[in-house]
């Protein structure tokens, strides 16, 4: 929940994209990558990768951390959590919300 | 990434009455528990009061956009910032809102009620954890309420 204080770029805007979406899926098996080993393969230059990656810094799904000369990234799965949580929290409300209607038509 | 809530219930009345209790401002507020000020009308702002217990302090807005008959009925709900009492008075104009589709459909037992809320993908991140906060906070609050009451009748 700490990380929801900071100011940050929505994060469903971040991953309505299929580069960052893809970024997430290699991403999100745990192991920090480098911009090379994710431009690798991907058909996009490295700015390009770089600039996706900022966007998902951004709204708090990727970190970096530096191993030795270069950054690697990593995935941080807790924005989407909180999402998830509230989106969560909604969908109850609407379930009350609801069953209050049925009994008010059906009576 | 699903960033819309959707529900579908099935209604043992005709459409018409369904209709009613979701257009006509009193009946919604009966169920919804909201006290409104007036009438839905399409493009205009509906304000109200909530009713519900624990969130009487709660302003209603919402701007109604679709009142198709029998078929459709919509509006644009704001998400402001904050629901906590100290903050009130609170101008929700400008704040992000969802948008709430109630679509109705006739079944041969009465009828289906098909709710989406679309639009979580413009509210701003911090309002989505602030606004689960503010629930747990709520909750704690109403535990409070139920132990002092119990103690107090002991």
């Amino acid at each position: 929940m700490a990380a929801g204080r900071q100011a940050r770029a929505p994060v469903f805007a971040a991953l309505g994209d299929e580069t960052r979406l893809l970024l997430v899926a290699k991403l999100c098996g745990g192991q920090p990558y480098s911009i090379s080993q994710l431009t690798r393969g991907s058909g996009l230059t490295r700015q390009a990768i770089t600039k996706h990656l900022r966007v998902l810094e951004r709204a708090g799904l990727v970190h970096n951390v530096r191993a030795g000369r270069e950054r690697r990234f990593r995935f941080d799965p807790r924005p989407m959590e909180g999402m998830r949580e509230y989106l969560d929290f909604v969908s109850r409300q609407w379930d009350q919300v609801l069953s209050r209607l049925k009994s008010f038509v059906e009576a | 990434m699903n960033d819309r809530i959707e529900k579908r219930v099935e209604l043992a009345a005709p459409i018409s009455r369904v209709w009613r209790a979701l257009t006509d401002y009193r009946e919604f507020g009966e169920w919804f528990g909201v006290k409104l000020d007036g009438p839905f009308v399409p493009g205009q702002v509906s304000r109200g009061q909530i009713t519900y217990p624990g969130c009487e302090h709660i302003k209603w807005e919402a701007v109604v956009q679709k009142m198709e008959h029998e078929r459709l009925f919509s509006f644009k709900w704001p998400h402001p910032k904050s629901l906590d009492k100290a903050d009130y008075p609170l101008d929700y104009s400008g704040e992000p809102s969802t948008l709430v589709e109630f679509r109705l459909e006739k079944t041969a037992t009465g009828t289906l009620l098909l709710v989406t809320e679309s639009g979580f993908d413009k509210l701003p991140d911090d309002r989505r954890l602030e606004g689960f906060r503010r629930n747990d906070g709520g909750w704690t609050e109403q535990m409070k309420n139920i132990e002092r009451y119990v103690t107090k009748t002991s």
